[in-house]
């Protein structure tokens, strides 16, 4: 009390009103502003950026959520498919057979490419049907089946029927031609007016007169287009330009030697071009008679987009539009299971000991640095471990669930310890001296309690490390968990296996136009997981906690 | 039985009964000598020596930090589980050792009971919390005689009437005093003979504190209860003996009356009277 009065103010008195504590005031508020618009921008960003990620992969994937598919009645012919043997039958036969029946009048030597409108699997979808249901033999049946890739692309519209014939260098080209002057009607065809030097060296007068015409005609364009050395340059005159010279020729003999106007006519796509239209050619994967053929089925209402279940029931194929995770899903699901037996039990008895019962020293701190540097180690590193350990000294076999869980392990234990460590922390030390105040001993106190209340967090952390584990690819890339797996019947921990990520990888490396919208499609069913994993977390979060 | 060490405790000065309290001749039930604690480099307690008597409340009193709180943590051994935590001299609880090495501190904590500052209920149901301790000491075989003590025990508690309608409901739902005597309701559960509790009112108003200063006049009739707080009004109201604590050393020790009133030793004199503290 005397104290206070002797020292006195501890700061010179302020006036709150004048302008330089009003500025401050002022300054202030603009800081707390700028910090809040910071995190509204950063969010926004990183929200911008989700999106973007999320719209380019749904409208890229979407297509492969649908499958175009023909509705082909088929009659199953007792005479190609024994009833004791519904296996063996001549099912390319069948289908062939129905295909003419729809399409009538195919031409033997179009029947080939006409087939090719069908998936080339469907022979064995016929008689995966017929062994399925051997009822069906001597009967007619209306099976969907998958049109092939080019086709379920075009119907989809992801590529065009028809293509620009002319890339945009030739049309710059035919503009600088045109620009000139040199692009006028003639004879009622679009011709090019170019002067020509009738090279005595290449033509003779004859009669009849004879001589390199082609060359003299594509040597006067390219003197009107200097320094362009394309070959296709050639193709902007008609193939019966050359004619022109000698006709001409044989009109004036005398013109050998001098330069002359000429007017040849166009080939017909930049005689298009020249009617200000754009001239238009066949998508080169497919014929004519294909698309006709294509037509007639469309017109009778047998072509289908159905929704694509085949995605996630099927394994992988050659062909996309037999395609599907159902391998990849499969082989997910064993890793992650082996994954999970391994790493929670350990993880959790890892966390406990470390936190409730090791004693604190050198050799304890050195191996919790070492757990919280683990997770950090690039996933490739583990698995070259995998590769080296798993595979190389302990000779488990290549590609198999078993292997790839178990490095998935490695990799999710350190996460799993750390949050269960974390979760285990947070419980209130009341809550265990309570417990040990009645008499509790120390594994009462830890499962009676401790790790009940942690439960949530530990759950948190456990599916966020599989949700992790799920994603990761090089790991299994390593050890080979990329298999091509065509059906899912023998799948096994010990058998070889592919998982939805590497599933991802050799779709992305696939050249078929199918594959690009199956990739998208994978990385959504992928992110799809992701996303119930977490809500699976939250909801057990939410389920188990309890308020003390 | 081998050679035991020398109980140092000989038959301890027994305080007269009081005019005006029914209470006969004290047992000793628990004696303190020369304790000395460590937190690791640092030590906490100097050379305590204290007697506590059955059927009697005793109260440590003393500023923060005095050592009060260690002292009653190590009569239920809380201490051990209290990394870099040492502890020196002898205590004895009905003349055994229960530092020993034969002694069970889980064992040890079911015969002292322990409430603590903060009302520390599980978070499960009032019957779970208060059976709890039954049912890990198995005491009890039929759901029925489960019942029993968790009424009897809240009935002791003074509790009963409040939660006999809502046992299944969580205990951490009820008021800061409920919980308070819903913890003492679980220590008494097991049946101890020695109830340690720390400042246990700290936390409640006044109300809820009369109300466990009734229940501890209650509970004292077949309970030694040692309780550690920072209101010499709380001290000079329930209990019979008080000891005064002030930097890790015990200073004095007497009758309550005695402590308050014609104190032996001038810091006492100080902290009672309001000087420092």
């Amino acid at each position: 009390m005397s104290n206070a009065q002797a020292i006195g103010p501890t700061a010179p008195n302020l006036d709150w009103s004048s302008d330089q504590a009003q500025r401050r005031v002022r300054r202030r508020y603009a800081a707390d502003r700028r910090l809040q618009a910071y995190g509204i921008i950063a969010i926004a960003l990183a929200v911008g950026l989700l999106g973007v990620l999320i719209a380019s992969l749904i409208s890229t994937g979407f297509p492969a959520f649908i499958q175009t598919k023909v509705e082909l009645p088929i009659y199953i012919d007792p005479a190609q498919v024994d009833p004791q043997d519904p296996g063996s039958g001549k099912y390319r036969a069948l289908v062939r057979e129905a295909v003419d029946k729809v399409v009538p009048g195919i031409p033997e030597e179009q029947k080939r490419s006409i087939g090719k409108i069908l998936t080339s699997d469907a022979a064995y979808i016929v008689r995966d049907y017929v062994v399925d249901h051997p009822d069906v033999i001597g009967k007619t049946i209306t099976l969907p089946i998958a049109v092939s890739d080019p086709f379920d692309q075009l119907h989809k519209g992801v590529i065009p029927k028809e293509m620009d014939a002319l890339n945009w260098t030739q049309v710059g080209w035919f503009e600088r031609l045109d620009n000139r002057g040199l692009v006028v009607e003639h004879d009622g065809r679009m011709s090019l007016k170019l002067d020509v030097y009738v090279n005595p060296e290449i033509v003779e007068a004859g009669p009849p007169p004879s001589g390199n015409f082609a060359v003299l005609a594509q040597s006067s364009l390219k003197a009107y287009l200097p320094r362009i050395n394309d070959t296709s340059l050639v193709d902007m005159l008609a193939a019966e330009a050359p004619e022109v010279i000698g006709a001409r020729i044989a009109a004036e003999p005398d013109i050998i030697g001098k330069t002359v106007q000429m007017y040849f006519p166009l080939s017909p796509h930049y005689a298009v071009l020249a009617k200000g239209e754009t001239p238009k050619v066949l998508n080169p994967r497919f014929s004519q008679d294909q698309l006709a053929a294509l037509d007639i089925l469309d017109g009778k209402g047998l072509v289908r987009t159905p929704f694509n279940w085949e995605l996630f029931f099927n394994a992988d194929s050659r062909f996309p539009e037999r395609a599907g995770l159902a391998g990849a899903i499969t082989g997910s699901f064993y890793a992650l299971l082996v994954c999970f037996l391994l790493s929670f039990p350990i993880g959790i008895a890892a966390a406990v000991y470390l936190e409730e019962f090791a004693p604190k020293n050198r050799f304890t701190d050195l191996i919790e640095v070492n757990i919280n540097n683990l997770a950090a180690v690039p996933s490739v590193v583990f698995g070259l471990l995998g590769l080296a350990v798993f595979l190389g000294f302990f000779g488990l076999p290549r590609s198999a669930p078993l292997v790839g869980g178990m490095v998935l392990s490695l990799m999710t234990l350190p996460t799993i310890i750390i949050t269960t460590r974390a979760a285990l922390k947070a419980v209130p030390p009341s809550i265990r001296e309570a417990a040990l105040g009645v008499g509790a001993s120390k594994h009462q106190v830890m499962i009676h309690h401790v790790l009940p209340l942690a439960l949530p967090g530990i759950l948190t952390g456990t599916i966020i490390g599989m949700a992790q584990a799920l994603g990761e690819t090089a790991p299994l890339l390593l050890i080979g968990m990329n298999a091509f797996i065509p059906s899912i019947e023998n799948m096994g921990l010990l058998e070889p296996a592919t998982s939805l990520p590497t599933q991802i990888f050799s779709w992305a490396d696939s050249p078929e136009r199918g594959f690009v919208s199956r990739t998208s499609a994978a990385i959504l069913v992928l992110l799809g997981f992701l996303v119930i994993m977490n809500i699976v977390a939250i909801t057990l979060r939410q389920m188990f906690q309890r308020k003390w | 039985m081998e050679a035991q060490p020398a109980v140092r405790v000989q038959a301890p000065a027994v305080p007269e009964p009081r005019e005006g309290q029914s209470v006969a001749r004290l047992e000793l039930k628990m004696a303190a000598r020369d304790v000395n604690l460590w937190y690791g480099e640092k030590q906490a307690l100097f050379g305590v020596s204290l007697d506590m008597f059955d059927s009697s409340v005793t109260a440590l009193i003393g500023p923060s930090g005095c050592g009060k709180s260690t002292f009653l943590r190590c009569l239920d051994r809380m201490n051990d589980v209290i990394d870099g935590c040492r502890v020196e001299g002898d205590i004895r609880l009905d003349g055994e050792d229960i530092y020993a090495p034969r002694v069970d501190p889980v064992q040890l904590r079911a015969r002292v009971g322990m409430v603590f500052q903060k009302p520390n209920p599980f978070p499960k149901s009032i019957f779970e919390n208060v059976a709890y301790g039954p049912r890990i000491h198995g005491l009890c075989k039929t759901k029925a005689e489960y019942a029993d003590v968790v009424e009897k025990s809240l009935t002791r508690a003074g509790l009963w009437d409040e939660v006999k309608d809502r046992l299944d409901e969580s205990g951490t739902g009820l008021s800061g005093g409920q919980q308070q005597r819903l913890c003492i309701a679980r220590a008494i559960s097991v049946n101890p003979e020695v109830l340690l509790m720390d400042e246990p009112c700290s936390a409640l108003d006044p109300i809820a504190t009369a109300k466990i200063e009734t229940l501890m006049d209650e509970l004292k009739k077949n309970l030694c209860i040692v309780i550690v707080t920072h209101s010499m009004q709380q001290a000079a109201r329930v209990s019979q003996r008080t000891a005064f604590f002030h930097l890790g050393k015990l200073v004095e020790v007497d009758e309550t009356s005695k402590i308050f009133t014609n104190p032996t030793d001038q810091r006492t004199q100080d902290y009672v009277t309001g000087r420092f503290g």
